[in-house]
């Protein structure tokens, strides 16, 4: 079996898999969009706008899943110190923070029209912005600090110290009165909502989720050889200050 | 879909979600490209002008 610790190896492994990964989310992105706009009938109550749901739910699963990848990355990275794990949890950041923008705006302009207001600082809206604002945070950490072994144990810590809102936004809706409605989907009794809205929803979730793990192996494959063009600018730079230590050009330097 | 009041913030949320996932797209792309760039330059000038 192919070591995909190894990053030449999981390049290989990257490279083979994109094209079927962006087919099957092209595909279920169409499929999703027809369900969502044309065969789900509207809401009794809410009428069309809760069409709008097809894009906020995913989205919102999406930015919990994201973040349980990246916990699970910044444990690889401080417990396993697998090689891969500090590039996966940065190439994940961005991509949660997008989806969670998603979740806000999409939420934001449902909530106009049936709360009549954009914004309300309710349990599940507010953490969901810690969430946002957590994403934000960790880009900026990464982008702070020069070495990435040091970035990678500091947003891993960050990362592990963060991932207590994730329950939080999840059970919010159960632990404190607020107006945002409670679990329709994922709940212990099933679904509450009929098959003809819940379809519609869970291929637009796959869709979200296939085209999140192309984006990831996409945005890791970045990262690998955004690492392999620091060492040979390092190396370039050793090169030449080798260079004019045999001239004598930099009073000083000294041969590697 | 048929006319409602609230059409407009459907459109909103559709067109905003679709412009986040395409910049999304784009941003990983564009820095796929200014790698792959990045590393040919670099390659090419440690191999020097008289490597094969």
């Amino acid at each position: 079996m192919p070591n995909f610790a190894n990053p030449t190896a999981f390049l290989s492994l990257v490279g083979r898999l994109l094209p079927y990964l962006w087919a099957a989310t092209a595909a279920f992105f169409a499929l999703g969009l027809w369900l969502a706009l044309f065969v789900a009938p509207p809401d009794y109550q809410q009428g069309e706008t809760a069409r709008i749901m097809y894009l906020h739910v995913p989205a919102a699963w999406m930015a919990m899943f994201i973040y349980a990848v990246m916990a699970i990355a910044a444990l690889g990275t401080l417990v396993w110190r697998h090689p891969l794990a500090d590039a996966a949890q940065k190439a994940a950041a961005p991509l949660g923070a997008g989806f969670t923008f998603i979740c806000l705006t999409t939420g934001s302009l449902w909530g106009k029209p049936m709360w009549g207001t954009y914004w309300v600082w309710d349990a599940r809206l507010t953490s969901v912005l810690v969430l946002f604002i957590l994403y934000l945070g960790l880009i900026a950490l990464w982008r702070a600090i020069d070495d990435f072994g040091r970035a990678a144990r500091a947003a891993a810590i960050l990362t592990l110290v963060g991932s207590v809102n994730i329950p939080i936004i999840k059970f919010s809706v159960d632990w404190w009165n607020t107006l945002h409605q409670p679990a329709s989907v994922f709940r212990l009794g099933g679904p509450t909502i009929a098959p003809s809205l819940l379809w519609p929803l869970l291929v637009m979730a796959l869709a979200f989720t296939l085209l999140f793990f192309a984006l990831q192996l996409m945005a890791i494959r970045n990262e690998i050889l955004r690492r392999r063009v620091a060492r040979l600018v390092a190396a370039a730079a050793r090169g030449a200050n080798d260079f004019a230590a045999g001239l004598d050009l930099v009073p000083g330097a000294r041969r590697a | 879909m048929t006319e409602t009041p609230h059409i407009g913030f459907v459109v909103a949320a559709y067109a905003l979600a679709g412009a986040t996932l395409i910049g999304m797209i784009a941003a990983v792309f564009a820095d796929y490209r200014a790698q792959l760039r990045a590393l040919r330059r670099l390659e090419g000038a440690r191999a020097g002008p008289l490597a094969p």
